[in-house]
């Protein structure tokens, strides 16, 4: 994201500390038009919080890759056997 | 993907059911545990979502991700196995994204954040950092757990999530960021580290 005009301060700039509290806002794009000028704009003139916003984004990216814990042996035989009896039933049921 | 293994184990496919189950099982016991009192009653009511899940195949009508359906059975079912007293907790959680010692008095970064992005995606399949970002997420308080397992964990859309665990938009925003806030910071340290 790159804003091509460096904006004057306003009265109602932002500072860091707020910008970090509407970073997920931002992203769930809930953000006033108003809201979302000023994040911008904030964004633009630091480059901490650019930082940290890309790190928000690499860490939902991070937790959507992380896979899940393998079954154990043992649980997968026990969803095996769900799945048996529950043939067994559901056919025999229709039989 | 879901669905197309929703045709598999309609059509009869055991293979279909245990890669389903592969998927899903470990947010599905993150989640139940978090209404139950007990490991054990937990275990019981993914595997009771389970059955409830095989038994609704052939009246699922698709109008709702396969995913979101599963997750509702499974909170529907462990609320009914729920002793707990689930009181509406306040959101007002006094948290904040970052903590306030990294800001200096005029509230800009004092201690800003590491870099690190870039190192992300070599270290990626380091299984020790999956392994630290899943114990984080455990770490999470239980409903900031709950929504960030569903969406980031899980994928399913704010609309869903709010839909699954009967929270206000607003409500699962706040808890969103609090909860991927929280794993940022995890990460930071993390990579801090290494």
């Amino acid at each position: 994201m790159r804003l091509l005009l460096p904006l004057l301060p306003r009265r109602r700039d932002i500072v860091c500390q707020q910008a970090v509290e509407l970073v997920t806002d931002y992203l769930e794009g809930v953000l006033s038009r108003a809201d979302r000028r000023r994040f911008e704009a904030h964004l633009a003139g630091c480059p901490h919080c650019t930082e940290y916003l890309a790190q928000m984004r690499a860490t939902i990216e991070l937790t959507g890759r992380v896979t899940p814990e393998e079954l154990t042996p043992r649980m997968q035989d026990e969803f095996i056997a769900l799945y048996r009896q529950w043939r067994a039933d559901h056919d025999g049921g229709r039989g | 993907m879901d669905a197309e293994l929703l045709v598999r184990l309609r059509a009869g496919d055991e293979q279909a059911f245990v890669v389903l189950v592969r998927r899903h099982h470990a947010a599905m016991l993150r989640l139940a545990s978090g209404y139950v009192p007990s490991l054990a009653v937990a275990e019981e009511v993914v595997q009771d979502t389970w059955l409830g899940v095989l038994r609704g195949l052939d009246g699922f009508e698709g109008r709702s991700s396969v995913t979101t359906w599963l997750f509702r059975i499974l909170v529907n079912r462990a609320r009914t196995a729920g002793t707990r007293e689930r009181r509406s907790i306040a959101i007002g959680d006094p948290g904040r994204a970052v903590d306030q010692s990294r800001f200096d008095a005029a509230g800009a970064w004092a201690s800003p954040p590491e870099h690190w992005v870039e190192d992300a995606d070599d270290r990626l399949h380091a299984a020790k950092l999956a392994g630290r970002l899943r114990s984080a997420i455990d770490e999470l308080p239980e409903r900031q757990r709950n929504v960030v397992t569903l969406r980031d964990v899980e994928g399913l859309g704010s609309e869903e999530v709010c839909n699954v665990l009967a929270i206000s938009e607003s409500n699962q925003r706040v808890l969103l960021h609090r909860g991927r806030s929280r794993l940022r910071q995890v990460l930071e340290t993390e990579f801090g580290r290494a």
